[in-house]
Parts: structure tokens; sequence; C-alpha cells
């Protein structure tokens, strides 16, 4: 075996924090979700998949990668939107169970309406052209398409920043999330911000789902895989916190990438022990507030 | 309540795929009305597969070629009238629901025969209940385990490629053409560490060095991280170890990495599917092995007549590479019950070591001693340009005849003379 080189282990880490801007995009949606809505959205991999492949479809209707990257979003949020308000909308106030119940239900309908309509066989998704190959980033080559992941991954936290943050939309969010009872007293529609917030957490899952696909195929079972591993980068920055979300993120990226240089084969172990270290040591994870889930 | 939600989910496939299967036989019969006649119990054959996971392609292949078999057998008035029949069991790909479902095939099902599997692991899972059962299997998965003295059992056949044929044949083709250093990315399960050791055993007639080989869990998706340490190696060849979906995707992301441009990729074996399914750019100049390529019906006949009796049975599709093993697993144990007469273990098992047969790509026959099929390799290319039809994915490059001498003596598979 080669040595660890500087080069090697600059390369590695970045190749951590690429891979960590994948989950970051796949988790603040789930955060996002469960800070604001309070509901843990077992179908937000399904929303993932369904987002490569309306990027698919989109294609084969002739147009192209960046039309999907503006079209996808708004479909897989607008069908985000008709499922708030049909099917989750009416298990408010019953308990946190309830929508995971249904969530977890939903996406198994969903993966299975894939298949019945795409069929069970994966699709190739060719990266776009001006985007494949590798550049030198100074320590070593790194694919092109993953550093258009980055920039795609912090557009997204930006936008996403200014809204909740700079907008008034933003600061009646925030408080929802704090207190809907004095929000509602205050004569604001709470159902329709959290109807539009689960829009976005499933647009932005969509979107993950469709910057996922030149990078692994598409199949229907592909949101299965990250959703566990977006569970624990959730739990270990704290369910709810975006913040959290984008530092444990990161942080499980860099940890899997660092094990597979080490020890490949317990890369995917590695998650599940940085996850088990974090609930020892601070068990509502990083950002976490207490008793969220109670 | 979950629970059953996570379960009904495949029965419902099963029986969906068990109906239609039966259907299209049922249809497809000149001689249906028998069916009504024969009083006798069908001639049962289990067919436990990974039907969902990372080979379910694969897996569906495997059952489409195995009810053609089975439609042949029937058509051509099965053993005297006595028809033959597939149970399908999905697998899962795990090696305990793998006995369980063969456990259910021999007691509830009371299979006569048993046919399938799609992994290393699964297939020793299976070939441990129907060797203390008495019932031949016949494996139409890689492993190299399973021709060994511990494992095998008179029961046992193998109709697939093993890996040290597979990955004996794709080394010789590239050790002698693209360079001495040779890196590894493997699958971390059985079938992975057997093809690095063909390969290893078949590099040392080449002087190979070996730069190091990188294990990866079984289902990974993401290959990023394992990659710059690759790069950093500067292989000549690239040896990736795995299959079905872990091989797309470290294909394509290996294609992102840039790593074709200086280091020739190879695989033990190419799957049709996969190749299928990730598409051409991913796959673009990687060389394998396989068993089998609808192709090669140029040159033989009983390939050229399995891809009618499949294009007639399908809809114009053509079989893949693990399809054509799941009909020549049936297909041999089926002509050995003709050739015997009966039903019988031990009858049968006779005739199918005495079979020379030719299905689907030439000449085979199985070894006595460890009961492997005999059998050419094809060392392929995945194509990207010039393609005649959706199918056609690969090129031929050289073909292994077939020859013991290119599997390991019985003496050192631990056989007694």
């Amino acid at each position: 075996m080669a040595g660890l080189s500087f080069d090697l282990v600059a390369l590695q880490l970045f190749a951590g924090l690429a891979l960590g801007a994948i989950y970051v995009l796949f988790a603040i949606g789930l955060s996002l979700i469960f800070g604001m809505l309070t509901v843990v959205n077992f179908a937000h991999g399904a929303f993932y998949m369904v987002g490569a492949y309306a990027g698919l479809y989109v294609l084969m209707l002739g147009g192209n990668f960046w039309l999907c990257l503006f079209a996808v979003p708004l479909v897989v949020g607008l069908f985000g939107l008709l499922v708030e308000r049909f099917l989750i909308r009416p298990l408010y106030g019953r308990g946190i169970d309830y929508p995971l119940l249904l969530t977890f239900g939903l996406s198994y309908v969903m993966v299975e309406l894939v298949r019945i309509a795409f069929g069970k066989t994966g699709y190739p998704f060719d990266t776009p052209e001006i985007l494949q190959g590798a550049v030198n980033i100074g320590v070593g080559y790194f694919p092109l398409y993953r550093l258009f992941v980055i920039g795609a991954t912090a557009a997204v936290l930006l936008a996403l920043w200014l809204f909740l943050e700079k907008t008034s939309f933003g600061l009646i969010v925030r408080a929802g999330a704090r207190d809907p009872q004095i929000v509602r007293v205050l004569g604001v529609d709470v159902a329709r911000v959290w109807l539009i917030v689960f829009g976005i957490g499933t647009a932005i899952a969509g979107f993950a789902g469709l910057l996922a696909a030149p990078l692994q195929g598409v199949i229907p079972e592909m949101g299965a895989t990250i959703l566990a591993e977006a569970f624990v980068v959730t739990v270990v920055g704290g369910m709810g916190s975006i913040g959290g979300a984008v530092l444990a993120g990161l942080l499980v990226g860099v940890v899997v990438s660092m094990t597979s240089l080490i020890a490949p084969e317990m890369a995917k172990v590695s998650i599940f022990a940085l996850m088990a270290v974090v609930l020892i040591v601070r068990p509502q994870g990083f950002f976490g507030r207490a008793g969220l889930l109670s | 309540m979950t629970r059953k939600m996570i379960k009904s989910a495949p029965i419902t496939r099963r029986r969906v795929l068990a109906t239609v299967g039966a259907g299209a036989i049922v249809a497809a019969s000149p001689f249906r009305i028998n069916l009504l006649q024969a009083e006798e119990t069908p001639i049962k054959i289990g067919f436990p597969v990974p039907l969902t996971g990372p080979y379910g392609t694969e897996a569906q292949d495997q059952v489409r070629a195995a009810q053609l078999a089975i439609a042949q057998f029937n058509d051509a008035g099965g053993l005297s009238g006595r028809k033959a029949e597939l149970v399908v069991r999905d697998d899962k790909l795990n090696p305990g629901e793998a006995a369980t479902r063969t456990l259910e095939l021999v007691e509830k099902e009371k299979v006569n025969f048993v046919v399938g599997s799609l992994s290393a692991a699964v297939q020793l899972a299976i070939n441990n209940v129907t060797k203390e059962r008495g019932i031949i299997f016949n494996s139409i998965s890689q492993s190299d385990a399973i021709n060994e003295a511990a494992d095998f059992s008179k029961y046992t056949f193998h109709e697939a490629l093993n890996p040290h044929m597979t990955s004996g044949a794709v080394g010789r083709y590239a050790f002698s053409k693209f360079g001495k250093k040779v890196a590894f990315l493997t699958a971390d399960y059985a079938y992975g560490h057997e093809m690095v050791r063909g390969f290893l055993e078949v590099g040392k007639a080449f002087n190979i060095e070996n730069l190091g080989d990188i294990r990866h869990p079984l289902g990974t998706s993401d290959f990023s991280t394992l990659l710059p340490r690759i790069q950093a190696l500067k292989p000549d060849i690239l040896c990736i170890s795995n299959f079905g979906r872990d091989q797309q995707i470290v294909l394509r992301q290996a294609t992102d990495f840039g790593i074709k441009k200086t280091t020739q990729i190879i695989a033990p074996l190419l799957s049709h599917a996969s190749r299928v399914a990730a598409g051409p750019q991913a796959f673009e100049g990687v060389i394998g092995g396989c068993s089998f390529y609808w192709g090669i019906e140029d040159k033989y006949a009983s390939t050229k007549a399995f891809n009618e009796a499949f294009r007639k049975m399908y809809d114009g599709k053509l079989p893949t590479d693990y399809g054509a093993l799941g009909y020549g697993g049936v297909r041999t144990v089926l002509s050995a019950v003709k050739d015997a007469g009966s039903v019988d273990t031990d009858k049968v098992i006779a005739a199918m070591e005495a079979l020379k047969y030719d299905y689907y790509k030439g000449p085979q026959y199985y070894r006595k001693c460890d009961h492997q099929s005999v059998q050419s390799v094809l060392v392929i290319k995945s194509k990207s340009s010039n393609m005649r039809n959706e199918s056609d994915v690969f090129e031929v490059l050289s073909t292994d005849e077939p020859n013991e001498a290119t599997l390991r003596t019985c003496a050192e598979l631990g056989h007694k003379a």
C-alpha cells in the first residue's frame, strides 16, 4: 500500500466534505419538516427517489439537466403540498407516531407505483456533458460534477437561510415552530405555514435526488439507503436543527471518508458508531432541543 | 402493523409472477389438454433467487429463462406425460432467508430438485439444506467453495462458472496486455474474495504486482471516498470484483474520477442487466468475463435456438447471462430426468454426470469429482457505439474454450481420487 501522503489525506478530506454535502442536502429537508411540523418524514427517501425519476422524465420529454434543476423541485414540491394537505394534515395533534406510520406506508406505496410505472430495472442518468470529467483541485483530481453538487448545496442552504431569516414569512415559520398556539392567536393561518414548509422540504428532497442521479443512476429503492444515513445525520445534528444537519452531515461525510482510508470495510459501520458516541455524550445531538420527541 | 406491510410486498409480487408465469406456460403449450388428463403430481423444481434486493433484475431474468426450460420440457411431453413446474421463492439475497425458503420448498412444497440462487454465500446456505435432505441442487451462481470437498456433496451441481474460471480467463487476457501493476477494489464477501484469489493465482504466471486490495461492504452506494486512494496507487489495471448495483455505481463513479484515462478497468464478471441499467457511459471500455452472451449465436446453433425460443416467449426480448444460467440449470436437471426415466435422486445424479450437453452456449459437461460444469468463458468488452439492438451491449474479445486445465484440480479441492 502506498503511504499516506499529505495530498492523499487532503484529497480524502475533500472527498468526505463532498460526500457530506449530499448528506446535508438530504437531511436539511428532513430536519426542516421535523423542526417545524414535528413530522418524522419516513417518505423523505421516496420523495428523493421521485426527484430522480422526475428528472429522468423531464429528460425523456426532451428537456436538459438545467431545466431539471428548476422543474424537479417544483414538481416534487407540489406533490409534497398535496401529500401534506390531504394525508398528513388530518393527523396533526394525534402525536408523533401517526404521521410517522403514514409516511412510512406512503414511501412503500410511492416506491411500488414507480416500480409499476418505470419498471424495477434501473435507468442510467448521464452526467451533463459540461460537468463530466475531473479537475485538479491542487491536491489531486476530483470529479467536476461533485464540485457542482457542493456548490448547489451551498446555494440551497443560502436560499433557505435568507428565506427563514430575512423574510416575514420566514419569521412566521420560526415563530410557528416555537409556539403555534400564540402564532395562531395573532391571526396567522398556521396550517398554511406548515403546508408550505412541507412543500419546501419535499422540494429539497427531490432536488437532492436529482443531484444524486448522475452519481449512482436511478432505481426505485434509491431512497432507502440514504434515508437511514440521513436519520443518523439529523440525530447527530439534533432533530429539527438545520444548522445541526449541516454540521453533522459534513462530519458524517468526513468520518466515512477517513475511515475508508484506514479500514474501508468499516466505512458503513463508522456512521453508526459515530451516532452511538454522540448519543452517549449528548443525547439531544449537537444543536437539538431536549423534549421535542416527547 | 408495519411488519405486516413489509412482508406482504414481496408475497404479492411473487404471486403475480407465479400467476403470470403459469399462465404463459398454459397458454403457450399445445399440450395443455394433457394437464387435465395428468393425474400425477408435477415434477417440482424449487427456485430460490433474490427477486428483491440489488440483484433483483438478474434474478428476474433467471426466472424468465427457467420458465422457458420448463415450458420446453412440458411441450415435449414431459416425463411420459408428467409435467414439470417451477416453484419460485425470493431469497432476498440473504443466506438465512434462503435456507428458510429452501427448507420450505423441500418440506412443504415437496420439490424434487432445487435450482437457483445468485450469490456465493446464499448458494452455500441452500446447499447445506439440500445436501442434508438428499435433494439435488444445481447452483446457478458463482462460488469456488461449493466445489470444494468441505461443501460439496453428491447432490451438489454447479452449472455456473466459478470465480477461479472467470478471473482466470479475464486475468490471462488482461495481464498480458495492459501492464503488471494491479490494484483491487473488492466487495467484502465470499464472491469478491474468491475472485481476487483467482486473479492473484493466474497473476503469478504474469508476475503481476499487487498494489493493494481495497474492500467495500456489499450494497455501497458511494465509492467516492475509496477512489482517491486507488488513484494514488497509480495502477495499470484496476480490478473491480463486485456485482449488480455495486458494480454499476462504482464504474460510474470511477469514470467521474477520471480513472479510466490512466488505468484499464477490468471486472471478473460483467452483468448484462447491470450494463443496461447503468448505460454505456459508465461501462465504456471496461473489460470483463461472462458465461453467456446472446451474440455468440453466430457461432453456436444452440445459442441461436435458445435466443429464438426466448424471443418468442418474451416479446422479442433477448436472454441475458444470468437468464441463460437459469435456463441451463433447469434444463440439465430435466434432461437428466428424461434420460433416467425417473425422478429418483440417485438415477438423476448418474444421468447428470453422464450428460454431454450443448443447450445454449456450446459444449458442456459436469466434471465427475466436483460436478462443476466444464464450459467456455467469454472475455467481453462493453460497447458504446454501433449497437445493433438494445441488447447489443458487449463485444466478445476472446473465448476460453472448455478445458479442465483451467479448473482447480480435484486434488486441490480436497476430493479423494
